[in-house]
C-alpha cells in the first residue's frame, strides 16, 4: 500500500476514535482590546505526542500556549487538561511547565538552584530535590556547570538549563516557546534530536510553538497549521506536505508552483485541469471529488517536476515549453527556475545525486518540464 | 561612533569640568589652612578639623541628620519600590494619571513650597514638630526619586523571569522576593544611596518641619554662614564632601568590577 | 489562600505608595490653600480660623464664612510681591539658558567621547550632584566676595584694578544657579545624544551637508527631547530657589523663595507666604503638568 512521506513511530491515537484527548481545547476565543488573538479554536493534543504549532508572527500561536500554562484567560471558551477544566488556575498551580523563549533562567542563581526552583516551590525534601537535580543535570550532560550562573554559559548550554528547570517538575505538559529560536543553525539540527529523544525516554507530551516549518517537520508527530488566529491544518508532517488542505497550507509550507484552472473532464479517478493562461493541460489523481467547470488550484512541489531537452512522449497533459531563466545551486540538489512561454516562472528542484554531470543546465537552454498524474494535488479551498 | 577627540570637544569638557570642580577643590583646599581669613593662604592645618570635633552643636547636628538620612531613606526605598512596581506593572488602574503626577512633581518642586505646605499639614494634625516631623517630609520627597529610578530598571526586566517562576509554581507574593528583587537590587541600592544623600543634604525641606531640638547639619552649616564664612565650615562640608565622594566612587568601582567579572564570564562562556 | 494573599499584595503595591503621597504631598496643598485664605492671628498656630474636624460640619461651613482673600489682594497691592514674581521668572529663564549655553557643549563632547571613558566623564558629572547643594552654593561666596579668590586673580594678572562686586548681586545668582543645576541639563541632554546614531551624521555629511549644518539639522533636533526635560529640571526648581539668592545675592535680589522664606520665618506671617506659595504653584502648574508628560512619554517609549 502506498502512503504519504514517511512514518517517524507507530503511534497515531489521533486515528482512534477510542482515544480521549489530554489537552482538549474546546472553541477557545482569546481578545486584546478589539484585537482577536485566537478565534474559536478547537484543538485536541492527546498523551506522550509531541505537538507543533506552526504559524508566522502574530498567527496567534504564542498566545495558546500562554493560555495552556495559564498566563493568559480565555475570553471565550474552555480547555481541559486530562479532563479538568483550568478555567481560573493560576499558573502556578497548573501541572504544566513551560520552556520560555529567552530560557528566562535566573541570573542570579546558579545552574542547580535555577533547576531546583520549582522542586522547592513545591515543598519537597531536600534530599529528594539533590537527587532529581542531578538526575536533571545528567540527563542535559551539564555536570561541568552546575556551579555556573546563567550569564557563564554558551547560548547552547544555557538553553539545555531551561530544558532542565521545566522538565524537571515532571509536568504533564511541557510547553516550548521556541525552543530553538536563539540557537545558531548546527546547533538547532542537533537539539532537534536532543529534543525528540528527551521527549520520548520521558513520556511526556510536548506542545511547542515554532515559526521554523524545518523545526516543527523534523520534530513533531503532527503539526497544526496557524494563521490569524485560527488552525488552517491538524496534520502529520508527511500530510502537511504532501496532502495540504488548502492553497494556504501548500504555499505555506515549503516550495510550491500552484497553478489557477477550471476542471474540464472529471472520470475514472482522474480530473483534467485546463490552466488558460499558461495554455497547459492538467492531468491529475482526483485527490478531491470536483465537478466539471469548476474552478479549482492545483499544487505542485518543485521536486517532483522533471527538466529535459528532449520534447516527454506524451506532451498533451502535463508539460510545458520554456527557457531555463535562473539556477540556484544549494550543494545537495539544484532549483531551476523555468521561464514558460506565458511568462509564468515554474519551479523545479533536482537532487544532486552525482558529483559530476554531463551536459549540465545553462542559461537560457529551452527546455521542457513534465510531471507525473500522482505528484500534485487539487485544491478547492 | 566616531571616537575622535575633537579640539572643541577636549576643550568645552575641560573648561566645563574646571567649572564644576574648582570652587569644591578651592573650598577643600581652604579648610586647611592655618589663618582665619579664608581667602588668604598662611600655611597648612587641620586645626579647624580639631576644633570641629570639639563643637558639640556641630557633633549633635551631625547625628540629627544621620539618623533622619539612614531611616528616612529606608522607607523611602521601600515605598519608591513600591509606587515604580504600580508604575510600571499596573498600567490601568483609576487614579493612575495623578499617580504619576505624584512621583513626578515633587522631583521638581521648588522645596519652599514642599516644605511649607509639610509644615502646615503637622501643624493642622498637631502634630509636635521635630526629628520625625524632618524624617516624615524626608520619605516624602526622597520617595519619588528612588521611584524613578527604580521604574528606570523596571522597564527593562524581561517579565518572562517572573513568569518562569510562577510557572515553576511560585505565587506571586514569592516570584517577587525570589526572583524580581534579587533582579533590581542594584538599581534599589542606588535608589537607597540617592535618598540618604537627599536627606543628608536638605536645608529648606528640614527648616520648614523641624522643630525645636532638631537641628540637621546643614540647617547648623547654613546658619553658621549666614554670620560668614569660617574654616570650620570649610572643614565640616570637607568631611561632607568627602563621605559621599568616597561613597559613590566605592559604589561606581564595585559597579565597574561587577561588569568587567561579567564581560569575562561572558567571552569565557562564548568560547566553550 | 495564596490566591487572596497574592491578590491582597498587589493592591497593597498601589495603595501604600499612593496613600502615602495622598497623604503627605496632596493633602498640604489643600492645607496650603485654605490657610491662604485665613488671617493672621497672634496665637499657635498663627492663623484663624484653625481647621478643627473634631468641631463638626456646622463649624466648618462657619469656618468657611470666614475665609478671605484679603491675603491675596495684598499680594497684588504690593509691588513687591508681583516684583518678585516677575523676578523670579526672569532669573530663572535667563539662568535656564546660560545653563544650556554651558551644558550642552559639555553634554555633546561627553558623548562624543572615546566610549572608555565616557562612564568616567558620567561619574564626573553626577558625583557634584551627590554633594550637598548648601555647600556647592557656600564654596562661591568665598571665591565671588570683593577680596575674594577670583578677584585676588584677577588682580594679580593685571586685569583689573579694583576688586568687581560680584557677590550680591543678580550675576552671583546665575553664578550660583548655573553651577548647582548644571548635572541636572546635561545628563538628559547627554543620554539622548549617546543613545544617537552617529552614522546619521555620517550620512549627512556623505549627502553633502557640512559638519556645522549637520549638527543644527541632524544632532540638535534628535537632542531635543533632553535639552527640553533638561530645560524643565532647571528652569521649575530655580524659580522657587531660595538658598542661591538668600547666599549670593543681595538685598536688590527679588526671588519669590526669598519673600516666601521671610514671610514665613522672619514676619510670622502663615496665610501670606501661604497665598504666596498658592501663586507660585499656579504659575509653576503649566511647566510642571508638560515636564510630567514628557517625562511619562520618554518612559512609554522605553517599554
Amino acid at each position: 500500500m502506498k502512503s504519504l512521506g514517511s512514518f517517524r513511530r507507530k503511534f497515531a491515537p489521533w486515528n482512534d476514535p477510542e482515544a480521549k484527548p489530554f489537552i482538549a481545547i474546546e472553541n477557545v476565543t482569546k481578545k486584546f482590546a478589539d484585537f482577536t488573538a485566537v478565534d474559536d479554536l478547537s484543538l485536541n493534543i492527546y498523551n506522550r505526542e509531541f505537538f507543533a504549532l506552526l504559524g508566522a508572527s502574530g498567527c496567534g500561536k504564542s498566545t495558546l500556549l500562554r493560555m495552556l500554562a495559564g498566563f493568559e484567560e480565555p475570553t471565550a471558551g474552555r480547555i481541559l487538561l486530562d479532563g479538568q477544566d483550568m478555567r481560573g488556575i493560576p499558573p502556578y498551580k497548573r501541572p504544566v511547565n513551560m520552556m520560555f523563549q529567552s530560557y528566562a533562567l535566573f541570573p542570579h542563581m546558579t545552574v542547580e538552584a535555577n533547576i531546583a526552583f520549582g522542586l522547592k516551590q513545591d515543598g519537597m525534601n531536600k534530599a529528594d530535590i539533590d537527587t532529581r537535580v542531578a538526575e536533571m543535570i545528567k540527563l542535559v550532560k551539564l555536570e561541568r556547570f552546575v556551579k555556573r550562573k546563567p550569564h557563564q554559559l554558551s547560548g547552547g548550554q544555557r538553553q539545555r538549563v531551561a530544558l532542565a528547570r521545566a522538565v524537571a517538575k515532571r509536568p504533564k505538559v511541557l510547553l516550548l516557546d521556541e525552543p530553538l529560536g536563539a540557537l545558531d543553525k548546527k546547533l538547532r539540527e542537533e537539539t532537534q534530536f536532543e529534543l525528540m529523544d528527551l521527549q520520548m525516554k520521558l513520556g511526556l507530551t510536548f506542545v511547542v510553538v515554532t515559526h521554523d516549518q524545518e523545526e516543527a517537520m523534523t520534530m513533531a508527530d503532527r503539526i497544526a497549521v496557524m494563521d490569524k488566529g485560527k488552525v488552517m491544518q491538524v496534520a502529520t508532517p508527511a500530510e502537511v506536505y504532501e496532502a495540504p488542505n488548502s492553497k494556504f497550507v501548500a504555499d505555506f509550507i515549503g516550495n510550491v508552483n500552484m497553478f489557477e484552472g477550471m476542471t474540464e473532464n472529471v472520470a475514472n479517478g482522474k480530473i483534467e485541469i485546463a490552466v488558460a493562461p499558461d495554455n497547459m493541460l492538467i492531468r491529475t489523481d482526483a485527490t478531491k471529488t470536483c465537478s466539471v467547470g469548476q474552478p479549482v488550484g492545483f499544487a505542485i512541489r518543485p521536486e517532483k517536476i522533471r527538466i529535459s531537452r528532449k520534447q516527454p512522449a506524451d506532451a498533451t497533459f502535463n508539460s510545458a515549453y520554456g527557457e531555463m531563466w535562473d539556477i540556484a545551486y544549494f550543494g545537495d540538489m539544484t532549483v531551476f527556475h523555468v521561464k514558460l512561454d506565458s511568462g509564468r516562472i515554474i519551479k523545479a528542484a533536482s537532487l544532486n545525486a552525482m558529483r559530476t554531470v554531463e551536459d549540465p543546465f545553462g542559461y537560457d537552454d529551452k527546455v521542457w518540464i513534465n510531471f507525473d498524474t500522482d505528484a500534485g494535488i487539487v485544491l478547492t479551498a | 561612533m566616531n571616537t575622535t577627540w575633537s579640539r572643541f570637544n577636549i576643550a568645552s569638557l575641560v573648561v566645563g569640568f574646571a567649572f564644576l570642580y574648582l570652587p569644591i577643590v578651592l573650598l577643600v583646599i581652604y579648610s586647611f589652612n592655618e589663618s582665619r581669613l579664608v581667602t588668604v593662604w598662611a600655611g597648612f592645618s587641620v586645626k579647624w578639623y580639631v576644633s570641629l570635633f570639639h563643637n558639640q552643636s556641630f557633633i549633635d547636628a551631625a547625628w540629627v541628620t544621620i539618623r533622619v538620612g539612614l531611616f528616612s531613606a529606608t522607607v523611602a526605598t521601600i515605598l519608591g519600590t513600591l509606587g515604580a512596581l504600580a508604575m510600571t506593572r499596573y498600567t490601568r488602574f483609576r487614579g493612575r494619571l495623578l499617580f504619576s503626577a505624584m512621583i513626578y512633581a515633587p522631583l521638581v518642586m521648588p522645596e519652599v513650597i514642599t516644605g511649607l505646605s509639610m509644615l502646615l499639614l503637622f501643624v493642622a494634625v498637631g502634630m509636635d514638630r521635630g526629628i520625625w516631623t524632618i524624617t516624615l517630609a524626608h520619605i516624602t520627597f526622597s520617595m519619588c526619586f528612588v521611584a524613578v529610578v527604580v521604574q528606570s530598571r523596571l522597564v527593562t526586566f524581561d517579565r518572562s523571569l517572573e513568569e518562569a517562576a510562577m510557572d515553576l509554581g511560585a505565587t506571586p507574593v514569592t516570584t517577587f522576593f525570589k526572583v524580581t528583587l534579587p533582579v533590581i537590587l542594584p538599581a534599589v541600592v542606588s535608589g537607597w544611596m540617592l535618598a540618604f544623600t537627599l536627606s543628608l543634604d536638605d536645608l529648606v525641606i528640614s527648616s520648614f518641619t523641624s522643630g525645636p531640638g532638631a537641628t540637621t547639619l546643614p540647617m547648623r552649616i547654613y546658619s553658621q554662614v549666614r554670620l560668614g564664612v569660617t574654616p570650620e565650615i570649610n572643614a565640616a562640608c570637607t568631611i561632607l564632601i568627602a563621605i559621599v565622594t568616597v561613597g559613590v566612587i566605592i559604589a561606581s568601582i564595585a559597579n565597574k568590577q561587577r561588569e568587567v567579572q561579567r564581560a569575562r564570564d561572558e567571552q569565557a562562556a562564548a568560547r566553550n | 489562600m495564596q490566591r487572596l494573599i497574592s491578590s491582597i499584595a498587589s493592591r497593597l503595591v498601589i495603595v501604600v505608595p499612593y496613600i502615602w503621597l495622598l497623604v503627605f504631598f496632596l493633602v498640604p496643598f489643600f492645607i496650603v490653600f485654605k490657610i491662604s485664605l485665613s488671617e493672621v492671628a497672634m496665637a499657635i498656630p498663627p492663623y484663624s480660623p484653625v481647621f478643627d474636624l473634631s468641631a463638626g460640619w456646622t463649624a466648618f461651613k462657619d469656618s468657611v464664612s470666614k475665609f478671605s482673600w484679603d491675603n491675596y489682594i495684598w499680594l497684588t497691592q504690593d509691588p513687591l510681591y508681583y516684583r518678585a514674581y516677575l523676578s523670579s521668572l526672569f532669573i530663572a529663564g535667563v539662568s535656564t539658558v546660560l545653563t544650556l549655553l554651558v551644558g550642552y557643549p559639555i553634554a555633546y563632547g561627553m558623548a562624543r567621547a572615546p566610549a572608555t571613558v565616557r562612564p568616567t566623564l558620567l561619574m564626573l558629572v553626577i558625583l557634584p550632584f551627590w554633594t550637598s547643594f548648601l555647600i556647592r552654593v557656600y564654596a562661591w561666596i568665598g571665591i565671588l566676595k570683593p577680596e575674594g579668590l577670583l578677584n585676588q586673580f584677577l588682580m594679580w594678572a593685571h586685569v583689573i584694578d579694583t576688586p568687581l562686586n560680584i557677590l550680591n548681586t543678580n550675576t552671583a545668582v546665575f553664578i550660583g544657579i548655573v553651577y548647582s543645576y548644571l548635572p541636572f541639563l546635561v545628563l538628559p541632554i547627554y543620554s539622548a545624544l549617546e543613545k544617537m546614531d552617529y552614522s546619521l551624521v555620517e550620512a549627512a555629511e556623505d549627502l553633502g551637508c557640512p559638519p556645522i549644518a549637520a549638527f543644527w539639522k541632524i544632532t540638535f533636533p534628535l537632542s531635543l527631547p533632553g535639552v527640553i526635560a533638561g530645560c524643565f529640571l532647571v528652569f521649575i526648581p530655580a524659580v522657587g530657589e531660595f538658598v542661591i539668592p538668600d547666599l549670593l545675592g543681595g538685598s536688590q535680589t527679588l526671588m519669590i523663595g526669598k519673600t516666601l522664606w521671610n514671610e514665613f520665618f522672619s514676619n510670622r506671617d502663615w496665610p501670606v507666604s501661604s497665598a504666596v506659595a498658592v501663586i507660585l504653584l499656579l504659575l509653576l502648574v503649566v511647566p510642571i503638568v508638560l515636564f510630567q508628560r514628557a517625562e511619562a512619554r520618554a518612559q512609554e517609549s522605553e517599554k
